[in-house]
């Protein structure tokens, strides 16, 4: 085949491709294509670009990138003219397609400047010798890292997202992409590499922190026929979604380190099992293996040496305890994904019986760096003990959603404040949720705690795969812990009794305080079971299933008596502790609640107070949806007076 | 599906890892749902027992074993959504197709159908869009930030209300 590459000057060869398109001589258009772009109108944007450029015959280099991460500007594009920095547009729409061929053909930059996000005058694609330089300009166009939701931010797994495109394997090599396999396969023995890994103090990006090249050295030390190496891309975890944007937005980077991985530990086949809810990221991932195979990277002689080895995707079919190693292999044997005991670990006994070394999307992310600047290099980025940086997806009640990649050891208020800029709605920010159904709430008053593996286990949580949803005023926290329990009970596969009957218990203990039926001695004895589903349960999620009702009872004990003792929702959310009334001072008449009240439990008459039959109300909150007066109000654990029947409404001075 | 097109389908995986939970997948992508029929052939075909095939089937819930109406809609449950509204969201939905809670099927699994099988209501645990919470899909397109006033304009793309 004419493409593979066998040599540095072959693979040089391909990187000078690869940088005419990054740094091409006419404009380039790049449209931010990963799943939140595309939701949010980036595939319209893209195909009217197409159309027009297509049209006018225009001399536009038009292609696609991943995402930079800014989740609530989308949809982003990205513009570069020769010799000018990326400037990156946000929150665009169809009709706005005009303005970016202008600005692409004239270098004139729109007037109104309001969908002009930041520029990016070189890039530090981390795997590149010295960082490229796009183009120095626009002294009135912020650069990228002064914008806030990036200043406390470090860009190592997300070095190429947003900026390359994640379907063109030509450009991963242009950034230095497969330089690492290249130095691993030709100029490295396996227990160097792993020697390597050690040094760089890796640990699991999955969430339980394991030292990934300690993983790596069991998986070695086995004898056997068959090795396998697997990255474990179930992103089960609700409200984390980082891995889909690393799988979508720079698919090479997880071949690479999967490659190097199993030269090192001997293994010659990989798979990918990736969760059916990522279409796109599968698809993304079947081209790149694809290409890698187009290339010589993967197959048989990769790169022209004796290393030959493959990958394979394994889909999950929507099941969250697969993301548990013993589980997910389980599953991709076409069983069904219960866990088992361990020992034998997989590293022993894995795939079909044969060792097998599986590692998170994440953790590979991070192996071609490492091999290409050293142990040492990554050691000193991060904190003690914990090393590099994690991606964070900062979603929930927060002013600025997305991607955030910081060096471990951040302060959760570097996070919430800075990147998210604070609760969405103004209201008090009350905690953090990390780790996902097997992590905790964080409360405000602990948000100088450095994020990572330890300081977060400290607090009762995990850092999980990288979820971090944040919770105002407005959440109630036992609904919080109800609805990860209800999470459990859903996912338990049902083997061993405590994740199945435990979880189950307590859910109905927590749904009897959210009904305002709990009494002291529940609370009590969901402590206790709580400790007791933690020391007992047979896999790890079973045995972290109870974090949210532990953290939240340790924080927040006060909302779960104010629940028990005073029948009150703090937050207003549990409806069996909330009513809504209509305000007769504020009311109009309207009678748009009236109209909308899907169970007719609201009186009154044009020009009239109306009145909410509190036995009639199933408490939706339609009435308060629709009220342009903000009459409607809802209480818990107190009311106000309202008349008994229709009055006429109150007019001016009132 | 007939046996020879699973064959055909099961071809495409090169290793034994993954091809059971695969070619369910693929079936029904193009069948919308297992039949009874369908899991005894593909039970054949592979070569494992029909119990085998049903206890996948059931285990996972992306699985469907009964026909689904000719639209899809999948609530958002995840940790973002909830937090911003996805409960009221099922509840906007279940009221507005005329679906009501509690008509599970008899594996355990949510799933409402409307009468006219225009309509499937389901949930799922987590999209990985959850910078855009509230999130639903339809027919695999992702529709952000939904509120009251969104629904059923979305609906109204999927002919929802052309026939009243």
């Amino acid at each position: 085949m004419k493409n593979k590459i066998t040599s540095l000057e072959g693979l040089e060869e391909i990187k000078e491709k690869g940088l005419k398109k990054l740094l091409p001589d006419i404009p380039r258009i790049s449209v931010g294509l990963a799943t939140c772009g595309i939701a949010a109108g980036g595939k319209e944007i893209y195909e009217e670009l197409k159309k027009q450029i297509e049209e006018k015959n225009l001399s536009i280099f038009l292609t696609k990138t991943g995402c930079f991460g800014i989740c609530n500007e989308e949809p982003l594009i990205n513009v570069r003219l020769p010799g000018k920095p990326i400037v990156i547009f946000s929150k665009l729409k169809k009709e706005d397609v005009p303005k970016i061929l202008d600005y692409a053909l004239t270098g004139k930059l729109p007037e109104d400047n309001k969908n002009v996000l930041c520029k990016i005058e070189e890039w530090d694609h981390i795997t590149t010798e010295t960082p490229i330089l796009y183009g120095r300009d626009y002294k009135n166009i912020p650069p990228w890292n002064e914008i806030p939701f990036f200043k406390p931010q470090k860009k190592l797994v997300m070095r190429n997202a947003g900026i390359t495109n994640p379907e063109d394997i030509e450009e991963y090599i242009a950034t230095g992409g497969y330089k690492a396999l290249f130095k691993a396969l030709k100029e490295m023995s396996p227990d160097e590499i792993i020697e390597e890994v050690k040094k760089s103090g890796l640990r699991g990006r999955g969430g339980a922190g394991f030292p990934t090249g300690l993983k790596w050295e069991f998986a070695k030390k086995e004898k056997s026929d068959v090795k396998y190496v697997i990255c474990n891309a179930d992103e089960g975890d609700p409200g984390a979604y980082m891995n889909r944007n690393e799988m979508e937005s720079d698919p090479h980077m997880i071949i690479e380190g999967m490659i190097i991985g199993a030269y090192a530990i001997g293994a010659s086949e990989g798979y990918i099992y990736i969760r059916a809810e990522y279409p796109l990221a599968i698809e993304r991932l079947e081209r790149a293996i694809e290409q890698a195979r187009e290339y010589g990277i993967l197959g048989k002689n990769i790169l022209g040496t004796n290393f030959s080895f493959d990958i394979y995707i394994a889909r999950g079919a929507g099941a969250f305890v697969c993301g548990e190693e013993t589980a997910l292999i389980a599953s991709m044997e076409g069983n069904a994904g219960r866990p088992r005991v361990r020992p034998p670990f997989p590293a022993q006994k894995g795939l079909w019986g044969k060792p097998t070394n599986i590692n998170n999307v994440e953790t590979w992310c991070n192996i071609s760096p490492i091999i290409l600047r050293g142990g040492d290099w990554f050691s000193r980025i991060g904190a003690e003990k914990n090393t590099g940086t994690k991606v964070f997806s900062l979603v929930g009640k927060v002013k600025r959603t997305g991607l955030v990649e910081v060096p471990l050891g951040t302060p959760i208020r570097e996070i919430v404040y800075t990147a998210g800029g604070g609760a969405a709605t103004g209201k008090k920010v009350k905690a953090v949720q990390t780790g996902g159904p097997s992590g905790g709430c964080i409360p405000e008053n602990l948000f100088n705690l450095p994020v990572d593996y330890d300081h977060l286990a400290s607090a009762g949580s995990i850092m999980g795969s990288g979820g971090m949803v944040v919770m105002d005023e407005d959440t109630c926290m036992v609904d919080t812990a109800k609805y990860f329990l209800e999470f459990a009970v859903d996912e338990s596969c049902g083997k061993c009794t405590p994740g199945r009957e435990g979880t189950y218990q307590m859910r109905n203990m927590l749904k009897k305080i959210t009904e305002g039926k709990g009494t002291e001695e529940d609370l009590n004895k969901l402590e206790k079971l709580a400790k007791f589903v933690k020391l007992t349960a047979l896999c790890g999620l079973g045995q972290t299933a109870p974090n949210p009702v532990i953290t939240t009872i340790r924080y927040f004990k006060d909302e779960y008596v104010a629940h028990i003792e005073d029948k009150r929702c703090p937050a207003k959310v549990c409806k069996a502790l909330i009513n809504y009334y209509i305000d007769p001072d504020l009311c109009r008449g309207c009678t748009i609640c009236a109209r909308n009240c899907p169970v007719e439990a609201i009186d009154g008459r044009p020009g009239y107070v109306h009145i909410i039959d509190q036995e009639k109300c199933i408490k939706c909150g339609t009435c308060m949806e629709v009220c342009t007066f903000n009459a409607v109000i809802k209480l818990s654990g107190e009311k106000i007076e309202t008349p008994f029947k229709p009055i006429p409404v109150h007019r001016e001075g009132r | 599906m007939e046996k020879y097109k699973i064959l055909e389908l099961a071809k495409k995986y090169k290793t034994k890892s993954g091809k059971l939970i695969g070619v369910l997948e693929d079936i029904q992508k193009e069948e919308r749902y297992l039949s009874e029929e369908t899991m005894r052939n593909v039970a054949e075909v592979l070569g494992v027992s029909p119990s085998k095939v049903y206890e996948v089937a059931t285990f996972y819930s992306l699985f469907n074993l009964k026909p689904v109406g000719k639209h899809i809609v999948t609530v958002c449950m995840g940790t973002a959504c909830h937090v911003k509204g996805a409960p009221r969201v099922l509840e906007m939905l279940e009221d507005l197709l005329g679906v009501k809670p509690g008509e599970t099927t008899e594996d355990g699994k949510f799933l409402l159908t409307t009468k006219d099988g225009e309509f499937t209501v389901n949930t799922a645990r987590c999209f990985g869009a959850c910078s855009m919470a509230p999130v639903i899909m339809v027919d695999g397109k992702i529709y952000g930030y939904v509120n009251s006033e969104k629904l059923p304009k979305i609906l109204k793309e999927y002919g929802w209300g052309d026939k009243k």
